[in-house]
């Protein structure tokens, strides 16, 4: 029989717990999971880069829905439990779900420690610990502010770095006279802070605070010796705490955390608890490595084995902020028994400091050049004796046995246990066993099956590297990601070769650019159809099965195989006609839905797929034609009021926004495109997230591009000021054009225009007149082929075979 | 003593499914999906995606695979299998062309049942 596991917490730590148990134990629990955040499980040590950027939250997803639904567990988002009944065995949530439980696993983690100083709770005053924190810095940021991160720890400094590539004034402020001081010594602590401060960032050290000043949100710092800071933001990132609240309030014995013995089991036999919230030996943890340690031991224990136990180990750290070679290990006091080797290289930057005793390094901090971390923490763990090549030892694992100077001759020569990934604890055998055994070729490959590399991402070099070494020439980290398997050809080179090698069909460029498949795949026909549709939209004929559902019928599939119709409402624009006809055809049609979309338009869901041509003639009868909802293609003009009603308004923005829409309708783009014309600053049409936007100004039309606000939330970019209407729209049709002619299947504006660069298209399409005139006469002939309503077309019979069973059999003929 | 009968049931013409598409086949129990990939082979496997439901009829169709609209799992049409790292498979049936005739075997009716 099944038993039920239930588990507090969707953290890194219980995460990895259930891949070993679902290792070691399959079917064995019965899984449920409550999670106060409300999203599924992500690497929480990578939350600096989705902070500065350079990733997004997709991409530190650890399990996607799919792995929750694939293991039959029961996910509850955003269910905080405040109580446990242990006689009854039952756990409850704040919604009052209740959940009995065989095995309850608490994995609640650490809550941030909050200064109490005055003004602690204004608005505006953050802390670093979850991915709502980073989306609330995001936002905060986007006022170009000034921000005041209080803590110099490892989390400030990586919230004072992204918090400034996102375009604020940052200041630190640290209690201690250097910074990191847990992690690094001195030295390095203040050539950290150099670093910085040649960032621009401002570090304040021996700082204390004594406020945090504001009128209804925060406004200043204010610190002991009188200095006031202003503020538009406060991060306070001084620390964590465990969160033991859950194990106390249920009579568990608690000390600093939850206590639990090496077997991650707490004072009650069927509970255990593990991660940040769990104290074992008198130690909490806040690192990950220990952290997955905790996971397996309790993966172990449920499963019944006897087990590993958790054992106190040397831990090392690096700080993730971009372009700061930082790493350290093990332990770096100094010590009446211990000796140290240190090396500087002022010109270069460079800092590096072990700490020995007994002929053992138990400590090295490294700063500017820091690829040897591992080699050193290697020879902590293992307490070798270094004392055959002391003299050498600082410069690193190259120098010692005569090895040549080369970084790869270094990987080379590392045992086969040597661990490359200290978060995931994988080893250098492991991993070339597994490139080798399954025939791995890509970094994200090697990723998916042995997570070396698949947490915080720094060790990604070396895997490198011991790719490079086991594959040989076959292994080019710098390859073009191709389009699909069924080419190596990625989609710019594809792009080109159409042009250059004036390919006019799907058949053509398979043969010509030698495909491997014969009839491709649903990622590349896709992709090759649109790039031959735009290329020749005159010679090309459309080839209908290779266009997802959605673009071959019009309209949009949902999860039960049903359909959605948006007729198309030019600038948002209705009228009672209209309106009377979508009821009609709502009561005609039996539609269950009804919902106005983001989009100022009118969606009727839950279309039988029979159905949509009759739908359609109806809603043509009148004058409304296909909203595009589903293609890749010009979406929405999202309008406000305007001059014609509103008193602020500068410009006809309604007016507007019909107008580009009704220029633009039907036209395919590489991703969908959405438009918006606000008719003031006060931007009540949102155009500055939109793919291309409109803001009026009284001296004419601000045009904005490359904004995102769907898995990326990004403003957009200002492309330039015009004067007329007339040339609004032909630079916002030239932009379109070049994105057309320009991007990959699937990229959507703002991804094109990071790939090309904001000042390559404003150069373009801003300053180069004949340039843009070319775009635009493009655009405007590729038109006369594309504006055609497909809603209309079927209607009279096109594609008829699309919308109709061939065959409905009933029992008898079968009998 | 239980003979199987062998029944085939004419379902249309092979000019019916454009080349490297479907189209589907309602029985009282469920709809069979008919694909007809690039050389002409017919194929006929349960319109029902192992993953979520979806309409595997409405996918695109590659080789002998097709991929599910809803959430691109990829189906073998010769095996129902799932292929790749999915998991997963749907009942597949007999189909023939005759003249440019389409028969689907009975036993799409009784196993769809099952």
């Amino acid at each position: 029989m099944t038993e039920k596991l239930v588990i507090v917490g969707n953290g890194m730590a219980p995460g990895r717990m259930l891949e070993h148990l679902f290792e070691c134990a399959p079917g064995r629990f019965d899984v449920t999971i409550f999670n106060a955040e409300p999203r599924v499980n992500y690497d929480r040590i990578l939350l600096s880069p989705v902070l500065s950027g350079e990733k997004s939250f997709e991409e530190i997803v650890i399990h996607g829905d799919g792995w929750y639904i694939d293991n039959g567990i029961t996910l509850y988002k955003g269910h905080k439990i405040v109580g446990i009944d242990r006689a009854a065995k039952t756990v409850r949530s704040e919604h009052g779900e209740v959940a009995p439980y065989d095995k309850l696993v608490i994995a609640t983690g650490s809550v941030p420690f909050i200064i109490p100083v005055p003004g602690h709770t204004l608005p505006g005053v953050l802390t670093y610990r979850d991915l709502d924190d980073v989306q609330a810095m995001m936002l905060a940021a986007k006022s170009r502010g000034r921000a005041v991160v209080i803590g110099g720890g490892l989390l400030g400094l990586e919230a004072a770095a992204g918090l400034q590539a996102q375009g604020m004034e940052v200041t630190v402020i640290h209690l201690m006279p250097t910074l990191m001081e847990r992690q690094l010594d001195p030295a390095a602590g203040y050539l950290l802070q150099k670093e910085l401060e040649s960032r621009g960032i401002e570090v304040l050290t021996k700082a204390s605070t004594r406020a945090i000043h504001g009128e209804g949100r925060v406004q200043s710092v204010e610190l002991e010796d009188g200095t006031v800071i202003p503020a538009d933001l406060v991060v306070m990132a001084v620390g964590i705490r465990p969160n033991a609240f859950l194990g106390k309030e249920a009579g568990l014995e608690v000390n600093r955390g939850i206590v639990v013995d090496a077997r991650m089991q707490t004072s009650d036999p069927d509970i255990l608890a593990l991660g940040e919230c769990a104290e074992v030996g008198g130690l909490t943890y806040g690192l990950v490595a220990p952290l997955y340690q905790m996971a397996n031991v309790a993966a172990r224990h449920l499963a019944g084995e006897i087990g590993p136990v958790f054992s106190d180990q040397a831990m090392a750290t690096r700080l993730k902020v971009t372009g700061v070679d930082l790493y350290s290990a093990g332990d770096f006091a100094e010590g009446d028994d211990r000796e140290e080797i240190v090396l500087r290289d002022a010109s270069a930057g460079v800092y590096k400091r072990l700490v020995l005793k007994d002929d053992r390094i138990i400590g090295a901090v490294l700063y500017g050049e820091a690829a040897d971390g591992p080699w050193f923490f290697d020879q902590i763990r293992n307490r070798t004796d270094i004392s055959a090549m002391r003299e050498t030892l600082i410069f690193g694992q190259a120098y010692q046995g005569g090895a040549p100077l080369d970084p790869m001759a270094a990987v080379a020569a590392l045992p086969d246990e040597a661990e490359i990934c200290g978060c995931n604890g994988v080893c250098k055998g492991k991993i070339v066993g597994a490139i080798k055994d399954k025939g791995l070729t890509s970094l994200d490959d090697v990723r998916a099956h042995t997570k070396a590399s698949a947490s915080c991402g720094t060790c990604s070099g070396l895997v490198e590297q011991l790719m490079a070494l086991t594959l040989g020439d076959a292994f080019n980290p710098q390859a073009v990601k191709p389009m699909c398997g069924c080419t190596d050809l990625g989609h710019g080179d594809v792009r080109r070769l159409i042009r250059a090698k004036t390919l006019k069909s799907i058949p053509a460029v398979m043969q010509e650019l030698e495909w491997k498949t014969s009839h491709g795949c649903a990622k590349c026909r896709p992709a090759l159809n649109y790039y031959l549709v735009c290329d020749w939209p005159q010679d090309y004929a459309d080839d209908y099965q290779s266009r997802f559902i959605n673009e071959r019928v019009h309209a949009n599939i949902q999860k039960d195989g049903t359909y959605s119709v948006v007729p198309r409402m030019w600038g948002g624009v209705t009228s009672a006609k209209e309106l009377r006809a979508i009821a009609d055809v709502v009561e005609k049609f039996d539609i269950p839905t009804v919902k106005v979309t983001g989009g100022q338009r009118i969606d009727m869901l839950g279309v039988k797929k029979e159905d949509l041509p009759a739908v359609w003639a109806d809603l043509g009868k009148a004058g409304f034609v296909s909203g595009h909802a589903y293609a890749k293609g010009l979406r929405t003009v999202k309008t406000c009021v305007g001059s014609e009603w509103c008193r602020f308004g500068t410009q006809d923005s309604t007016g507007l926004g019909i107008r580009l829409e009704k220029f633009m309708w039907g036209s395919w783009t590489p991703a969908k495109v959405k438009l918006a014309v606000s008719g003031c600053p006060r931007n009540c049409a949102e155009a500055t997230c939109k793919d291309v936007g409109v803001i009026c100004v009284d001296s004419g039309f601000e045009i904005h591009f490359a904004g995102a606000a769907g898995l990326d939330i990004k403003g957009t970019e200002v492309l330039g000021l015009v004067k007329t209407e007339d040339e609004a729209l032909e630079h916002i049709v030239a932009l379109v054009q070049m994105y057309r002619e320009q991007g990959h299947y699937l990229e959507r504006i703002y991804k094109w225009a990071k790939r090309v660069g904001i000042e390559e298209i404003r150069e373009q399409i801003l300053n180069d007149a004949d340039r843009r005139r070319d775009y635009f006469d493009r655009f405007v002939h590729s038109q006369k082929f594309a504006q055609v309503d497909p809603w209309s077309e079927r209607v009279s019979g096109k594609d008829k075979h699309e919308f109709k069973p061939m065959a409905t059999l009933t029992m008898e003929a079968a009998e | 003593m239980n003979m199987a009968v062998q029944t085939w049931i004419e379902i249309g013409q092979l000019a019916d499914i454009p080349p490297l598409g479907a189209r589907c086949v309602k029985t009282p129990h469920g709809r069979v999906a008919v694909f007809r990939a690039a050389d002409d082979r017919v194929f006929a496997i349960e319109d029902r995606c192992p993953h979520r439901g979806g309409p595997l009829s409405q996918g695109i169709v590659h080789g002998n695979a097709v991929t599910c609209p809803l959430h691109n799992f990829v189906i073998s049409l010769e095996t129902g299998e799932a292929q790749g790292a999915d998991e997963g498979s749907v009942a597949t049936f007999a189909v023939r062309v005759e003249d440019g005739r389409l028969f689907l075997h009975a036993d799409a009716l009784r196993r769809l049942v099952a």
